[in-house]
């Protein structure tokens, strides 16, 4: 399965895509694939500093808590409120409706190393088998 | 790799897309898909499941009923032949060892007992030594009978057409033989979901072809299969308790809901005396329903609360969609905080979230 172009991955399944110093976060399709229907989604708070690789909150499916990890430093600009009623967006559009927050990248916390979309792929096939 | 055995429908879960999950010593499928689809195919129309994991054993002589009256806090000795009965074998303290499926097949000292795939390497070597002095003779169709089962409000136009016996009239909680799709199988108006249904016993080399067989015959009523994680929400919204959450050895029948099982009428069983005690003193932790307030689901383990001070903890929890969505949770609380309306807190992550104790089951069906 490919993975849309334009962004980067972690290998905790989040995607990152950098557009000028702003950053929109969200989880993989295969992410959300192997979640199953999510039913809660927990985000920092706009105005909070995260760390690169930090938990910074939390995607629940029915059976299941999974941590989220925020693939670049930064501040937090802005969260999908639309997540709150409809958790399920995650599910059906992980790359585009279902973006989970975006942050204000700074120089010093350029993200890396993030993998591009062929070495993600190339990690999520591997992980198929 | 590991020592995980397969149930006879392995290829057919695969087949189907299952994402599949160690359980109680096999690869099981957790879903197909997405767990609230198979989930509102149970409640709305009808599911399939594979339950060949779980440990059938079938029990001969004339014994049976002394044997498992001495064992376990139900009546088994009185029940009538083409009955099914839920029962617990309890340990000296009142704990549960494991809950379990009685069915009296026939007036000729012929019964099936299943038993928790998770208990399974615990519950044998026990029927085993226990049996020692009883006309009883028993045998394990461990993973070589198959076991699935047909749930939800249309299973009885899956399974009618298919069987050589009127399945429409059997009562609930009954059992017969007969024979579906051509084979020699043990029908049971039997479940775990809430919903009406049959258990559908047979030979493990017939499991395939029944399996494709109700999936085909299905389709004209809905039918999906269904696995583990539908299951669970499932039972849990029917207020049935799953061992190791609800019941283990700790937890008595008494404290596990099950209260309505106990047969003190009963002279003597093991366990008697603790549960005796346990009544006459009525002090002890018991499960209790929770509905939270709020979008965030409570999970096992977490802490719960009554007025700043710690009172239990959750024993299963999910969202419940026959419950327009609203988070349920099991706990294991102290007797005051049991009272149904009690408000109560659970800590998710640090924070507190409201939760109020209300009666199970949680979900009814509509009658």
């Amino acid at each position: 399965m490919a993975q849309p172009t334009g962004l980067l991955y972690s290998k905790e399944h989040e995607w990152l895509k950098v557009e000028g110093e702003i950053a929109t976060v969200g989880i993989t399709d295969y992410a959300q694939n192997s979640l199953g229907d999510i039913v809660y989604v927990e985000l920092p708070r706009v105005g909070a500093e995260l760390t690169q690789h930090a938990n910074i909150g939390v995607v629940e499916s029915v059976k299941a808590v999974s941590d989220l990890f925020s693939p670049a430093g930064g501040e937090v600009t802005e969260v999908n409120a639309a997540l709150e009623a409809d958790p399920a967006l995650v599910n059906r559009d992980a790359f585009g409706d279902g973006w989970l927050y975006k942050i204000k990248i700074t120089s010093a916390s350029m993200p890396d190393p993030l993998l591009s979309p062929e070495d993600y792929d190339a990690l999520v096939t591997e992980g198929a088998h | 790799m590991s020592d995980l055995r397969r149930t006879a429908l392995y290829d057919e879960h695969r087949a189907l897309g299952a994402h599949v999950v160690p359980f109680g010593g096999f690869e099981m499928p957790v879903r197909y898909g997405s767990i609230l689809r198979e989930h509102a195919a149970v409640r709305e129309r009808v599911g399939l499941f594979d339950l060949s994991h779980m440990a059938q054993y079938a029990l001969r002589g004339a014994g049976v009923g002394a044997w498992a009256d001495a064992l376990t806090v139900n009546h088994v000795a009185t029940m009538r032949p083409k009955q099914a009965r839920y029962n617990i074998f309890t340990n000296d303290a009142g704990g549960c060892l494991d809950d379990v499926l009685f069915y009296r097949i026939d007036d000729g000292d012929d019964w099936l007992l299943v038993v928790n795939a998770a208990n399974a390497s615990k519950m044998w070597p026990y029927l085993l030594a226990s049996t020692e002095g009883y006309d009883v003779a028993v045998a394990s169709h461990h993973g070589t009978r198959a076991l699935v089962a047909v749930q939800g409000p249309r299973a009885v136009d899956v399974v009618a057409p298919l069987c050589d016996l009127d399945v429409a009239a059997m009562p609930y909680y009954s059992c017969a033989r007969a024979r579906c799709h051509g084979v020699p199988t043990l029908i049971a108006r039997t479940g775990y979901t809430g919903e009406d249904g049959f258990e559908l016993f047979v030979d493990g080399g017939a499991a395939v072809a029944l399996w494709r067989t109700l999936l085909d015959r299905g389709r004209a009523f809905g039918i999906e299969p269904a696995a583990l994680g539908a299951r669970d929400v499932l039972r849990l919204e029917a207020g049935m308790p799953l061992y190791g959450h609800e019941l283990d050895e700790t937890i008595s029948p008494l404290a596990g809901g099950q209260r309505w099982a106990v047969k003190m009428t009963k002279p003597a069983f093991r366990g008697r005396d603790a549960l005796a005690a346990e009544l006459a003193d009525d002090t002890y932790d018991r499960i209790a329903g929770l509905v939270l307030e709020g979008r965030v689901p409570a999970r096992e383990g977490y802490a719960v609360f009554a007025n700043g001070a710690r009172v239990g903890t959750v024993r299963s929890g999910s969202m419940a969609p026959s419950l327009g969505n609203k988070n349920v949770a099991t706990a294991l609380v102290g007797k005051d905080a049991s009272v149904v309306g009690t408000t109560l807190e659970i800590e998710v992550r640090g924070v507190r979230h409201g939760a109020t104790v209300v009666p199970l089951p949680f979900y009814k069906r509509p009658t």
